[in-house]
């Protein structure tokens, strides 16, 4: 059998819905956060099999940014999380109900 | 003939590691091993990219994710270790109403990869990383500065936050 990009296609949908399943049913923000990078590299690798398949390079600079983005977002999310225990003493998400009336 | 059997061998343990260890980071009720088990789903992936020829995605993603974003989060992890005394519910209680959603989610797609048709030409093996280069440099410039602002403005951004402040009782 031949590795087709189907295959990656299924593993990246596969990894997305593991992803989406961490952000609804845990309670840690930190978890939910690396659940999220989950997420996204089930993207980049969608991406990066269309890439190979079109025979186009395109794609791999679109995960080049969205890495970039990655890596902004998990700095920024971490330090929220970090002032989120500073202020509360638990990162658990129910208890995070700030913006909420 | 046995160069493709240790290929396939190869591609069927990576997406074996990374499926199993992603569902672990996910359905693990210990943090710590969440956070461990993202590191292989990471190098898994990397793997698959250097399966797709994207060498320096590859790299880069051991350099950004397994180097940089996965040791932010363990620090994280060691950070709020608090977490582990409070004997709080790691999962919420929806979790059969949550399994609703992704099922619902996993059929759309699963549906549109059986019913699109790609038209694919046959794939390329060469390296792209020169190719890369050349397109952030040219047709790609003003986004790739773009994400440099950004990763400027996330890295004060969060510093600015996280920084211990001297009036801090007051907020």
């Amino acid at each position: 059998m031949i590795i087709s990009l189907n295959h990656y296609l299924v593993l990246g949908a596969f990894l997305f819905c593991i992803g989406v399943a961490g952000v609804l049913t845990r309670k840690n923000a930190i978890i939910i956060l690396a659940s999220v990078e989950l997420m996204l590299n089930a993207v980049n690798l969608t991406f990066i099999a269309f890439a190979r398949h079109w025979g186009d390079a395109t794609g791999q600079i679109f995960v080049f940014f969205s890495m970039v983005v990655a890596a902004a977002e998990v700095a920024v999310g971490l330090a929220i999380i970090v002032v989120l225990f500073r202020h509360k003493e638990s990162i658990n998400i129910d208890e995070v109900n700030l913006l909420k009336w | 003939m046995i160069l493709h059997f240790l290929t396939q061998a190869v591609f069927w343990f990576l997406v074996i590691l990374t499926v199993g260890s992603a569902i672990v980071v996910v359905f693990n009720k210990r943090i710590l091993h969440s956070a461990f088990a993202l590191l292989f789903t990471l190098c898994g992936v990397a793997g698959l990219y250097v399966f797709l020829s994207a060498d320096f995605l590859a790299a880069s993603q051991m350099l950004v994710y397994v180097g940089g974003i996965l040791t932010l989060i363990i620090f994280g992890v060691f950070l709020t270790a608090r977490m582990y005394n409070m004997s709080i519910p790691e999962q919420t209680h929806q979790r059969f109403l949550a399994l609703l959603p992704v099922l619902g989610l996993g059929g759309i797609i699963f549906y549109v990869l059986n019913s699109a048709e790609w038209h694919l030409i046959t794939p390329m093996v060469a390296p792209t990383t020169e190719n890369l280069g050349k397109m952030l440099l040219t047709t790609y410039l003003v986004p790739f500065e773009v994400a440099s602002m950004l990763l400027l403005a996330a890295l004060i951004g969060a510093i600015r936050l996280a920084r211990p402040r001297k009036e801090d009782h007051d907020d």
